[in-house]
Protein backbone atom coordinates (compact mmCIF):
# COMPACT_ATOMS: atom_id res chain seq x y z
CA UNK A 1 0.00 0.00 0.00
CA UNK A 2 1.32 3.28 -0.51
CA UNK A 3 0.79 6.72 1.26
CA UNK A 4 -1.21 8.98 -0.02
CA UNK A 5 1.25 11.87 1.78
CA UNK A 6 3.93 13.77 -0.20
CA UNK A 7 6.79 11.87 1.66
CA UNK A 8 9.00 14.25 0.34
CA UNK A 9 8.27 16.49 2.95
CA UNK A 10 8.77 13.90 5.52
CA UNK A 11 12.13 12.28 5.00
CA UNK A 12 12.62 8.33 3.54
CA UNK A 13 10.39 6.24 4.46
CA UNK A 14 12.03 3.77 6.75
CA UNK A 15 9.08 1.86 7.17
CA UNK A 16 5.74 0.23 5.40
CA UNK A 17 4.12 -2.62 6.94
CA UNK A 18 0.97 -4.12 8.03
CA UNK A 19 -0.26 -5.61 11.23
CA UNK A 20 -2.54 -8.02 10.91
CA UNK A 21 -5.58 -8.75 12.61
CA UNK A 22 -4.17 -10.02 16.22
CA UNK A 23 -0.54 -9.59 15.24
CA UNK A 24 1.74 -6.78 16.46
CA UNK A 25 5.14 -4.88 15.90
CA UNK A 26 7.84 -4.14 18.10
CA UNK A 27 9.07 -1.11 16.25
CA UNK A 28 12.38 1.34 17.28
CA UNK A 29 11.67 4.98 16.15
CA UNK A 30 14.59 7.10 16.74
CA UNK A 31 14.43 10.74 18.34
CA UNK A 32 12.51 13.21 15.82
CA UNK A 33 11.34 10.00 13.93
CA UNK A 34 7.51 9.83 13.32
CA UNK A 35 5.37 7.27 12.80
CA UNK A 36 1.79 6.35 12.00
CA UNK A 37 -0.61 3.94 12.39
CA UNK A 38 -3.53 3.89 9.56
CA UNK A 39 -7.01 2.28 10.57
CA UNK A 40 -6.95 0.65 7.12
CA UNK A 41 -10.95 -0.42 7.50
CA UNK A 42 -12.26 1.62 10.10
CA UNK A 43 -13.01 0.82 14.28
CA UNK A 44 -10.02 -1.20 15.44
CA UNK A 45 -7.98 -0.47 18.44
CA UNK A 46 -4.23 -0.51 18.08
CA UNK A 47 -3.36 -1.12 22.06
CA UNK A 48 0.72 0.83 22.15
CA UNK A 49 2.92 0.96 25.00
CA UNK A 50 6.12 3.22 24.02
CA UNK A 51 9.34 2.76 26.39
CA UNK A 52 12.35 4.77 25.94
CA UNK A 53 14.90 2.37 24.03
CA UNK A 54 17.83 2.43 26.02
CA UNK A 55 15.67 2.05 29.49
CA UNK A 56 12.52 0.33 29.14
CA UNK A 57 12.15 1.33 33.03
CA UNK A 58 11.21 4.64 31.56
CA UNK A 59 8.02 3.77 30.24
CA UNK A 60 4.81 5.23 28.73
CA UNK A 61 2.74 6.21 31.90
CA UNK A 62 -1.22 6.58 31.38
CA UNK A 63 -2.36 8.28 33.80
CA UNK A 64 0.59 10.77 34.29
CA UNK A 65 0.57 11.59 30.41
CA UNK A 66 -3.72 12.40 31.51
CA UNK A 67 -2.87 14.31 34.56
CA UNK A 68 -0.08 16.18 33.08
CA UNK A 69 -2.60 17.68 30.15
CA UNK A 70 -5.54 17.58 32.52
CA UNK A 71 -7.76 15.90 29.91
CA UNK A 72 -8.68 12.10 29.74
CA UNK A 73 -8.35 11.89 25.48
CA UNK A 74 -5.43 11.90 23.66
CA UNK A 75 -5.21 13.78 20.28
CA UNK A 76 -2.66 16.24 18.23
CA UNK A 77 -0.81 17.70 21.11
CA UNK A 78 -1.01 15.14 23.03
CA UNK A 79 2.77 14.33 25.26
CA UNK A 80 2.78 10.98 25.30
CA UNK A 81 4.92 11.08 29.30
CA UNK A 82 6.60 8.41 30.83
CA UNK A 83 6.65 7.12 33.70
CA UNK A 84 9.39 9.30 34.84
CA UNK A 85 7.62 12.68 33.55
CA UNK A 86 9.93 12.11 30.11
CA UNK A 87 8.23 13.14 27.21
CA UNK A 88 8.84 10.10 25.30
CA UNK A 89 6.55 11.22 21.60
CA UNK A 90 4.21 14.15 21.01
CA UNK A 91 0.93 13.10 18.79
CA UNK A 92 1.44 15.59 15.93
CA UNK A 93 -1.21 14.36 13.53
CA UNK A 94 -4.70 12.78 14.00
CA UNK A 95 -7.82 12.26 11.36
CA UNK A 96 -9.22 10.12 14.17
CA UNK A 97 -9.85 13.08 16.51
CA UNK A 98 -9.71 11.59 20.14
CA UNK A 99 -8.20 8.09 21.55
CA UNK A 100 -8.14 6.45 24.63
CA UNK A 101 -5.81 5.70 27.38
CA UNK A 102 -7.60 4.80 30.52
CA UNK A 103 -9.36 1.67 28.79
CA UNK A 104 -6.35 -0.73 29.00
CA UNK A 105 -5.49 -3.96 27.13
CA UNK A 106 -7.54 -7.08 26.67
CA UNK A 107 -5.90 -9.87 28.46
CA UNK A 108 -7.19 -13.64 28.99
CA UNK A 109 -7.62 -12.86 32.82
CA UNK A 110 -9.65 -10.00 32.37
CA UNK A 111 -11.66 -11.20 29.43
CA UNK A 112 -13.08 -14.26 31.48
CA UNK A 113 -13.97 -10.84 34.14
CA UNK A 114 -15.85 -9.42 31.73
CA UNK A 115 -17.23 -12.07 29.23
CA UNK A 116 -17.16 -15.36 31.31
CA UNK A 117 -15.14 -18.62 31.47
CA UNK A 118 -15.74 -19.36 28.14
CA UNK A 119 -13.83 -16.50 26.84
CA UNK A 120 -10.59 -17.34 28.47
CA UNK A 121 -8.60 -19.07 25.88
CA UNK A 122 -9.55 -16.59 23.37
CA UNK A 123 -6.55 -14.59 21.96
CA UNK A 124 -5.87 -10.92 23.72
CA UNK A 125 -3.36 -8.20 23.38
CA UNK A 126 -1.30 -9.29 26.78
CA UNK A 127 -0.47 -12.36 24.94
CA UNK A 128 0.74 -10.56 21.81
CA UNK A 129 2.60 -7.99 24.26
CA UNK A 130 4.49 -9.99 25.73
CA UNK A 131 5.42 -12.32 22.67
CA UNK A 132 6.90 -9.05 20.66
CA UNK A 133 7.69 -7.48 23.99
CA UNK A 134 10.43 -10.32 25.02
CA UNK A 135 12.89 -9.35 22.94
CA UNK A 136 13.58 -6.15 24.78
CA UNK A 137 13.02 -7.17 27.94
CA UNK A 138 9.44 -6.13 28.17
CA UNK A 139 7.75 -8.74 30.68
CA UNK A 140 4.96 -8.74 32.51
CA UNK A 141 5.92 -5.66 34.73
CA UNK A 142 7.12 -3.53 32.06
CA UNK A 143 3.71 -3.88 30.81
CA UNK A 144 2.03 -0.24 32.17
CA UNK A 145 -1.14 1.00 30.78
CA UNK A 146 -1.52 1.55 27.31
CA UNK A 147 -3.12 3.65 24.65
CA UNK A 148 -5.99 1.97 22.91
CA UNK A 149 -5.52 4.36 19.09
CA UNK A 150 -8.85 4.50 17.19
CA UNK A 151 -10.69 3.05 20.62
CA UNK A 152 -13.73 5.32 22.09
CA UNK A 153 -13.89 5.22 25.76
CA UNK A 154 -16.07 8.17 26.58
CA UNK A 155 -16.15 9.33 30.33
CA UNK A 156 -18.69 11.45 32.74
CA UNK A 157 -18.92 14.22 34.88
CA UNK A 158 -20.99 11.64 36.69
CA UNK A 159 -18.01 9.52 37.08
CA UNK A 160 -19.47 7.03 33.80
CA UNK A 161 -16.86 4.98 31.83
CA UNK A 162 -18.00 2.76 28.70
CA UNK A 163 -16.80 1.00 26.01
CA UNK A 164 -18.19 2.91 22.88
CA UNK A 165 -18.60 2.23 18.55
CA UNK A 166 -16.01 3.87 17.32
CA UNK A 167 -14.91 7.45 16.05
CA UNK A 168 -12.57 5.84 13.15
CA UNK A 169 -13.30 5.01 10.23
CA UNK A 170 -11.14 3.61 7.51
CA UNK A 171 -7.57 5.94 6.44
CA UNK A 172 -7.65 7.29 9.53
CA UNK A 173 -4.61 7.78 10.90
CA UNK A 174 -2.73 8.92 14.05
CA UNK A 175 1.26 9.82 13.69
CA UNK A 176 3.74 10.18 16.77
CA UNK A 177 6.87 11.96 16.65
CA UNK A 178 9.49 10.20 18.71
CA UNK A 179 10.97 12.40 21.53
CA UNK A 180 13.63 10.50 22.15
CA UNK A 181 14.89 7.06 21.03
CA UNK A 182 11.92 4.95 21.59
CA UNK A 183 10.39 1.57 21.43
CA UNK A 184 6.78 1.29 20.28
CA UNK A 185 4.99 -1.76 21.23
CA UNK A 186 1.83 -2.68 19.10
CA UNK A 187 -0.88 -4.96 19.56
CA UNK A 188 -3.54 -5.15 16.89
CA UNK A 189 -6.56 -5.89 19.41
CA UNK A 190 -7.70 -9.23 18.60
CA UNK A 191 -10.73 -8.81 20.86
CA UNK A 192 -14.23 -10.17 19.59
CA UNK A 193 -16.45 -9.46 22.79
CA UNK A 194 -17.05 -5.66 22.56
CA UNK A 195 -17.56 -2.94 19.75
CA UNK A 196 -13.70 -1.48 19.94
CA UNK A 197 -12.78 -3.58 16.74
CA UNK A 198 -16.61 -3.21 15.07
CA UNK A 199 -16.80 -7.08 15.93
CA UNK A 200 -14.45 -7.85 13.27
CA UNK A 201 -10.60 -7.24 13.88
CA UNK A 202 -8.83 -5.96 11.04
CA UNK A 203 -5.10 -5.21 9.57
CA UNK A 204 -3.69 -1.85 9.99
CA UNK A 205 -0.52 0.11 8.14
CA UNK A 206 2.40 1.20 9.99
CA UNK A 207 3.93 3.78 8.34
CA UNK A 208 7.56 5.48 9.38
CA UNK A 209 9.54 7.86 8.29
CA UNK A 210 13.15 8.82 9.45
CA UNK A 211 17.00 9.28 8.43
CA UNK B 1 -8.03 -8.66 66.80
CA UNK B 2 -7.26 -5.32 65.13
CA UNK B 3 -4.15 -2.58 64.98
CA UNK B 4 -4.39 0.81 63.76
CA UNK B 5 -1.91 2.94 62.33
CA UNK B 6 -1.26 7.05 61.81
CA UNK B 7 1.07 7.69 58.71
CA UNK B 8 1.49 11.39 58.92
CA UNK B 9 0.95 13.62 56.05
CA UNK B 10 3.50 13.31 53.29
CA UNK B 11 4.86 9.82 54.19
CA UNK B 12 4.54 6.46 52.53
CA UNK B 13 4.09 3.32 54.25
CA UNK B 14 3.71 -0.06 53.50
CA UNK B 15 2.43 -3.67 55.54
CA UNK B 16 1.02 -6.80 54.34
CA UNK B 17 -2.26 -7.62 54.65
CA UNK B 18 -4.49 -11.29 54.98
CA UNK B 19 -7.27 -12.07 53.01
CA UNK B 20 -10.39 -11.48 54.47
CA UNK B 21 -9.34 -8.41 56.48
CA UNK B 22 -11.21 -4.88 56.38
CA UNK B 23 -9.28 -2.07 56.31
CA UNK B 24 -10.47 1.43 57.04
CA UNK B 25 -8.59 4.45 56.45
CA UNK B 26 -9.70 7.43 58.13
CA UNK B 27 -8.40 10.84 56.81
CA UNK B 28 -7.14 12.82 59.39
CA UNK B 29 -7.21 16.34 58.35
CA UNK B 30 -9.27 18.57 55.07
CA UNK B 31 -8.58 17.89 51.48
CA UNK B 32 -6.37 14.19 52.76
CA UNK B 33 -5.08 12.44 49.74
CA UNK B 34 -4.02 8.34 50.32
CA UNK B 35 -2.13 7.23 46.84
CA UNK B 36 -2.71 3.51 47.42
CA UNK B 37 -0.82 1.27 45.49
CA UNK B 38 -1.85 -2.77 45.88
CA UNK B 39 -0.13 -5.90 45.03
CA UNK B 40 -1.26 -9.63 45.23
CA UNK B 41 -0.13 -12.70 46.90
CA UNK B 42 2.99 -13.25 44.78
CA UNK B 43 3.99 -9.39 44.79
CA UNK B 44 4.24 -9.43 40.89
CA UNK B 45 0.19 -9.55 40.08
CA UNK B 46 -0.88 -5.94 41.20
CA UNK B 47 -3.95 -3.36 40.42
CA UNK B 48 -4.80 -2.89 36.77
CA UNK B 49 -6.85 0.23 37.49
CA UNK B 50 -8.00 0.18 34.02
CA UNK B 51 -9.21 -3.25 34.12
CA UNK B 52 -11.08 -2.71 37.26
CA UNK B 53 -13.10 0.91 35.49
CA UNK B 54 -13.43 -0.74 32.00
CA UNK B 55 -15.24 -3.88 33.80
CA UNK B 56 -17.39 -2.24 36.43
CA UNK B 57 -17.81 1.07 33.88
CA UNK B 58 -16.69 3.50 35.99
CA UNK B 59 -14.82 6.57 36.00
CA UNK B 60 -13.69 6.45 39.68
CA UNK B 61 -13.69 4.02 42.45
CA UNK B 62 -16.33 3.52 44.88
CA UNK B 63 -18.59 1.59 46.82
CA UNK B 64 -19.05 -1.41 46.29
CA UNK B 65 -16.89 -1.50 43.43
CA UNK B 66 -13.70 -4.42 43.25
CA UNK B 67 -10.22 -3.58 43.07
CA UNK B 68 -8.87 -5.88 40.48
CA UNK B 69 -5.63 -7.28 39.03
CA UNK B 70 -3.24 -8.07 36.25
CA UNK B 71 -4.32 -11.44 36.38
CA UNK B 72 -8.16 -11.14 36.88
CA UNK B 73 -8.12 -11.28 40.65
CA UNK B 74 -10.46 -9.27 43.24
CA UNK B 75 -7.71 -7.82 45.10
CA UNK B 76 -10.16 -6.17 47.88
CA UNK B 77 -13.58 -4.46 47.68
CA UNK B 78 -14.45 -0.65 48.27
CA UNK B 79 -16.84 -1.81 51.50
CA UNK B 80 -18.13 1.55 52.38
CA UNK B 81 -16.97 5.21 51.86
CA UNK B 82 -18.41 8.81 53.28
CA UNK B 83 -17.48 9.81 49.72
CA UNK B 84 -19.06 8.73 46.11
CA UNK B 85 -16.14 9.34 44.57
CA UNK B 86 -12.37 8.60 44.42
CA UNK B 87 -10.22 9.74 41.81
CA UNK B 88 -8.08 7.06 39.65
CA UNK B 89 -7.52 8.55 36.61
CA UNK B 90 -4.17 11.29 37.24
CA UNK B 91 -1.50 9.27 39.55
CA UNK B 92 0.78 10.48 42.32
CA UNK B 93 3.12 13.26 42.53
CA UNK B 94 6.18 13.67 41.36
CA UNK B 95 9.52 15.96 42.81
CA UNK B 96 8.13 18.39 40.17
CA UNK B 97 4.98 19.11 41.80
CA UNK B 98 6.42 20.01 44.97
CA UNK B 99 8.62 22.61 43.70
CA UNK B 100 6.34 25.61 43.76
CA UNK B 101 6.98 24.93 47.96
CA UNK B 102 10.28 25.89 46.92
CA UNK B 103 13.56 23.96 48.10
CA UNK B 104 13.55 21.32 51.53
CA UNK B 105 15.51 18.92 52.75
CA UNK B 106 16.36 17.59 55.95
CA UNK B 107 19.00 19.28 56.64
CA UNK B 108 16.78 22.16 56.84
CA UNK B 109 13.43 21.23 58.10
CA UNK B 110 14.00 17.81 59.69
CA UNK B 111 11.12 15.52 59.36
CA UNK B 112 9.15 18.16 57.92
CA UNK B 113 10.89 17.58 54.88
CA UNK B 114 8.58 17.77 51.66
CA UNK B 115 9.08 14.56 49.47
CA UNK B 116 7.12 13.07 46.24
CA UNK B 117 4.69 10.37 46.73
CA UNK B 118 6.45 8.64 44.08
CA UNK B 119 10.19 8.76 46.18
CA UNK B 120 7.91 7.21 48.89
CA UNK B 121 6.31 4.50 46.65
CA UNK B 122 9.83 3.56 45.60
CA UNK B 123 11.21 3.51 48.80
CA UNK B 124 8.23 1.32 50.00
CA UNK B 125 8.40 -0.71 47.00
CA UNK B 126 12.41 -1.63 47.09
CA UNK B 127 12.30 -2.84 50.71
CA UNK B 128 9.52 -5.09 49.06
CA UNK B 129 12.18 -6.56 46.68
CA UNK B 130 10.28 -4.56 44.05
CA UNK B 131 11.19 -1.19 42.59
CA UNK B 132 10.33 1.39 39.65
CA UNK B 133 9.25 -1.18 37.45
CA UNK B 134 6.02 -2.01 39.54
CA UNK B 135 4.84 1.42 39.88
CA UNK B 136 0.95 1.24 38.34
CA UNK B 137 -1.86 3.41 38.60
CA UNK B 138 -2.80 4.52 42.27
CA UNK B 139 -6.16 5.06 43.71
CA UNK B 140 -5.77 8.54 45.30
CA UNK B 141 -8.23 8.03 47.83
CA UNK B 142 -10.46 10.71 49.37
CA UNK B 143 -9.58 12.35 46.24
CA UNK B 144 -11.84 13.72 43.15
CA UNK B 145 -10.87 15.20 40.11
CA UNK B 146 -13.73 16.41 38.41
CA UNK B 147 -14.26 15.33 34.94
CA UNK B 148 -15.73 18.08 32.60
CA UNK B 149 -18.68 17.55 29.65
CA UNK B 150 -16.05 18.87 27.10
CA UNK B 151 -13.98 17.58 24.01
CA UNK B 152 -11.58 16.38 25.78
CA UNK B 153 -12.90 14.93 28.94
CA UNK B 154 -10.81 18.10 31.30
CA UNK B 155 -9.81 17.55 34.66
CA UNK B 156 -9.80 19.93 37.46
CA UNK B 157 -8.84 19.19 41.27
CA UNK B 158 -12.12 19.69 43.61
CA UNK B 159 -11.05 21.32 46.59
CA UNK B 160 -12.70 20.94 49.62
CA UNK B 161 -13.79 17.08 48.62
CA UNK B 162 -12.49 15.46 52.06
CA UNK B 163 -12.78 16.75 55.71
CA UNK B 164 -10.92 15.54 58.72
CA UNK B 165 -13.16 12.19 59.86
CA UNK B 166 -13.94 11.10 56.38
CA UNK B 167 -13.60 6.94 55.83
CA UNK B 168 -13.38 4.48 53.16
CA UNK B 169 -12.93 0.78 54.46
CA UNK B 170 -11.58 -2.02 52.24
CA UNK B 171 -12.08 -5.72 52.89
CA UNK B 172 -9.04 -7.64 51.25
CA UNK B 173 -10.09 -10.27 48.83
CA UNK B 174 -6.14 -11.70 49.19
CA UNK B 175 -2.94 -11.55 50.61
CA UNK B 176 -2.04 -8.20 49.89
CA UNK B 177 0.61 -5.73 50.23
CA UNK B 178 -0.59 -2.42 50.56
CA UNK B 179 1.63 0.42 49.83
CA UNK B 180 0.31 4.19 50.56
CA UNK B 181 1.39 7.88 50.07
CA UNK B 182 -0.05 10.55 52.14
CA UNK B 183 1.68 13.22 50.12
CA UNK B 184 -0.74 15.49 48.19
CA UNK B 185 -2.74 15.25 45.24
CA UNK B 186 -0.51 16.35 42.39
CA UNK B 187 -2.96 18.27 40.78
CA UNK B 188 -4.29 20.17 44.41
CA UNK B 189 -3.44 23.46 43.68
CA UNK B 190 -3.45 24.31 48.14
CA UNK B 191 -1.00 25.29 50.33
CA UNK B 192 1.30 22.63 51.89
CA UNK B 193 -0.30 20.84 54.61
CA UNK B 194 -0.85 17.51 54.14
CA UNK B 195 -3.23 15.83 56.23
CA UNK B 196 -2.81 12.44 57.89
CA UNK B 197 -4.44 8.65 57.44
CA UNK B 198 -4.80 6.03 59.85
CA UNK B 199 -5.05 2.77 58.79
CA UNK B 200 -7.26 0.36 60.62
CA UNK B 201 -7.17 -3.47 60.29
CA UNK B 202 -9.17 -6.08 62.16
CA UNK B 203 -11.08 -9.02 60.53
CA UNK B 204 -13.91 -8.83 58.20
CA UNK B 205 -16.82 -10.41 59.23
CA UNK B 206 -18.20 -13.53 56.68
CA UNK B 207 -19.54 -12.39 53.62
CA UNK B 208 -22.99 -12.85 53.42
CA UNK B 209 -24.82 -13.61 50.36
CA UNK B 210 -26.65 -10.44 49.68
CA UNK B 211 -22.84 -8.73 49.83
CA UNK B 212 -22.75 -5.43 47.38
CA UNK B 213 -19.71 -6.12 45.94
CA UNK B 214 -20.64 -9.70 44.58
CA UNK B 215 -23.62 -8.23 43.80
CA UNK B 216 -23.25 -5.03 42.00
CA UNK B 217 -22.07 -6.19 38.65
CA UNK B 218 -21.43 -9.77 36.92
CA UNK B 219 -17.96 -8.74 36.38
CA UNK B 220 -17.13 -8.00 39.98
CA UNK B 221 -18.54 -11.19 40.97
CA UNK B 222 -16.51 -13.12 38.56
CA UNK B 223 -13.59 -11.25 40.03
CA UNK B 224 -14.67 -12.40 43.67
CA UNK B 225 -15.33 -15.70 42.45
CA UNK B 226 -11.70 -16.33 41.07
CA UNK B 227 -10.17 -14.83 44.03
CA UNK B 228 -12.10 -17.14 45.93
CA UNK B 229 -11.03 -20.27 44.00
CA UNK B 230 -7.18 -19.17 44.60
CA UNK B 231 -7.76 -19.21 48.52
CA UNK B 232 -10.13 -22.57 47.88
Amino acid sequence: MTSTLPTSTLGATALDTVVQAGDGALVPVPAGGRLRIVDLHGNQAVDTLLYDAHDVDNRYSAFDTIREQQAVYLTTGSRLLSSRLDELAVITDDTCGRHDTVGGACAQESNVIRYGEHTRHQHACRETFLRYGAPAGIGQRQLGHNINFFMNVPVTPAGGLVFDDGLSAPGKYVELTASRDVLVLISNCPQLNNPCNGWDPTAVQLLGWWD
Amino acid sequence: MSWSHEIPGGSAWSTPVRAGRLVTLTALGDDANASVLLFGPDRLDRLNVPDTLKAQMSACIRPPLVLMSDRGLALASVVSATQPWHDALTGFGHDRHLERFGPSSYATDRNEWRRSARLGLVSELTKHGLGEADLHGSVNFFSKVAIADDARASLSWTPGHTSAGDQVVLRTELDLLLVVSTAPHPLSDAPYAPAGVQVEVAVAPSTVEDDPSWLVRDESARALEMSRRVLA
